[in-house]
């Protein structure tokens, strides 16, 4: 009988483990806070944004109850790792580099990145509707960034420490600019609005919000739109590499909401323009 | 735990040393220079001399030293007529708005410490020294500056290996000192461990060094190293009461 009974409640406490790891009700995001309109703190202390949004569509898709916590961008992946949060949702690109750390989903957004310079440094006029895709550069391609380390020589260019703009700004201007990390967008646009610093490499769209304020004013856009290369093939959600349930779940709910155009309503709202992938549709 | 990235990152992070070091000293000097007078002042019985000193120190002690330095850099930079006078050459730069804050924040807790220190003088020993026709300026230099000195020299070491330590804030306003360099390589490994352990290490040597360095001052300055105990005094007296 006692046997027996051992035996039913070592099943039990197994049924019950299995039950626990395959089935999640709720999960734990981190996003930055900093960037907007990508994800940013609103009046009332609380997470929004489109990444917030998108988090909160995801969720509802893959019916699992989200909360959102902020975490400053340089220590998000290794938050992620100890387990501080099950996800980011932040706007990271999928990069090479990432992904030896963590997974990442499928990408839910796409967007280039393009450098800004103050007003009256005396620049040359370029076309900022251009595109440079850095991935596979050539010598079209190679001449572009000549031009540009030409005209960046002995500036000083702000980014945002751990991002991919650092990356790119230290590889390719490096030797000539002056390169500055911040720890948040918030605090380099400080910066470059009391001149400290003469321009900065970022997300296209934070600029482009930056720019149409009154302190944005001095700051125009410089150069070609920049993508592919360091940047990877977009902006996903990152995720512990062991949580495949998760990310195979997030992969359809991300493709889904795609197709159906719900990533590009929250796109339009938060941007103005759908920069839901091309490749999911 | 991986043991070699820990080591190589010490390589690596030792390229901010001098940075570090560059901050600590100059901001001492600086603080230093800043305070004594102001101990006099602030020791000084006369209000109209002590008090502004006083409010100088409430200010700087009362609040924290990031905020100060937020202020310093982000905040001036804010303000128009700030950048166009001639003091945003200096305060562009955020080493020199670092150095700034240090100095002012370091200045107001060693004006207390030595104010202590002026204060703790004996009123016998002023009094020999006017007898004997000493000026007052003579008796500051002469008299209650080298014995308050000796006496706070242990206050005041505290207050260099804090400062060491306080200047990883520089990290916060883009100078890449020892605090600095090492957010950089968290954020190309994602190896916060490893690399803050290194970073610990290398102030921990730093502290040590300082920590040395004043323990040879004191002893230079007192003749003998102070006692830790009087325990075999007594047992003499002991001794010598019959006890």
């Amino acid at each position: 009988m006692k046997r027996h009974l051992t035996c039913a409640l070592a099943a039990l406490l197994l049924v019950a483990g299995l039950a626990h790891a395959g089935e999640r009700t709720a999960i734990t995001i981190a996003s930055e806070g900093a960037s907007p309109p990508w994800d940013y703190i609103d009046q009332n202390g609380a997470l929004a944004g489109f990444d917030i949004d998108v988090g909160n569509e995801l969720c509802a898709r893959i019916k699992l109850q989200c909360t959102f916590v902020a975490q400053d961008w340089d220590g998000i992946i290794p938050g992620l790792l100890v387990k501080k949060y099950d996800a980011i949702i932040a706007g990271m690109s999928i990069t090479e580099k990432r992904k030896k750390s963590i997974a990442f989903s499928i990408p839910y957004a796409a967007a280039p990145n393009q450098i800004v310079m103050r007003r009256g440094l005396g620049l040359p006029p370029s076309d900022i509707n251009a595109k440079l895709n850095l991935t596979d550069i050539d010598t079209a391609k190679k001449g572009t960034i000549e031009k540009l380390r030409e005209n960046l020589k002995g500036r000083t260019l702000g980014v945002l420490r751990s991002s991919n703009s650092e990356a790119v700004v230290r590889e390719l201007f490096g030797d000539v600019a002056e390169v500055r990390s911040y720890d948040s967008q918030e605090n380099l646009k400080l910066d470059l609005t009391s001149e400290r610093i003469d321009g900065g490499l970022g997300d296209r769209l934070v600029w482009k919000q930056f720019l149409d304020t009154p302190e944005g004013k001095a700051v125009e856009f410089f150069g070609p739109q920049l993508s592919g290369g360091t940047w990877g093939p977009g902006v996903g959600v990152g995720l512990r590499k062991e949580d495949t349930d998760l990310a195979d779940a997030l992969d359809k709910a991300i493709e889904a909401s795609i197709r159906d155009g719900a990533i590009g309503k929250i796109s339009l709202k938060w941007f103005g323009v759908d920069i839901s992938p091309q490749t999911g549709k | 735990m991986d043991i070699t990235l820990l080591l190589t990152s010490m390589v690596a992070l030792a390229s901010g040393i001098p940075l570090t070091l560059l901050l600590t000293f100059a901001s001492l000097v600086a603080g230093l220079v800043l305070a004594v007078p102001l101990a006099f002042m602030r020791a000084s019985s006369r209000k109209w001399l002590s008090l502004p000193v006083l409010a100088y120190t409430y200010v700087f002690r009362g609040t924290p030293l990031l905020v100060q330095l937020f202020i310093i850099y982000y905040g001036l930079g804010q303000i128009g007529a700030i950048r166009s006078s001639v003091l945003w050459v200096l305060l562009r730069d955020p080493f020199w708005c670092c150095l700034l804050a240090f100095s002012l924040n370091g200045a107001a807790y060693t004006t207390e410490i030595f104010r202590g220190g002026i204060q703790a003088v004996a009123t016998g020993m002023i009094e020999a020294a006017q007898a004997v026709g000493m000026s007052p300026l003579q008796i500051k230099r002469r008299i209650i500056f080298p014995i308050a000195f000796r006496s706070v020299l242990p206050s005041y070491a505290n207050e260099v290996i804090s400062l060491v330590k306080a200047t990883s804030l520089a990290s916060t306003v883009t100078l890449l000192e020892i605090t600095g360099l090492s957010r950089k390589l968290v954020s190309e490994t994602f190896a916060p461990c490893e690399i803050f352990i290194a970073a610990g290490v290398l102030y921990l040597g730093l502290t040590l060094l300082l920590a040395g360095f004043f323990h040879v001052l004191e002893v230079w300055l007192n003749g003998t190293p102070r006692a830790k105990t009087y325990k075999r005094r007594v047992t003499l007296q002991q001794v010598a009461h019959g006890q």
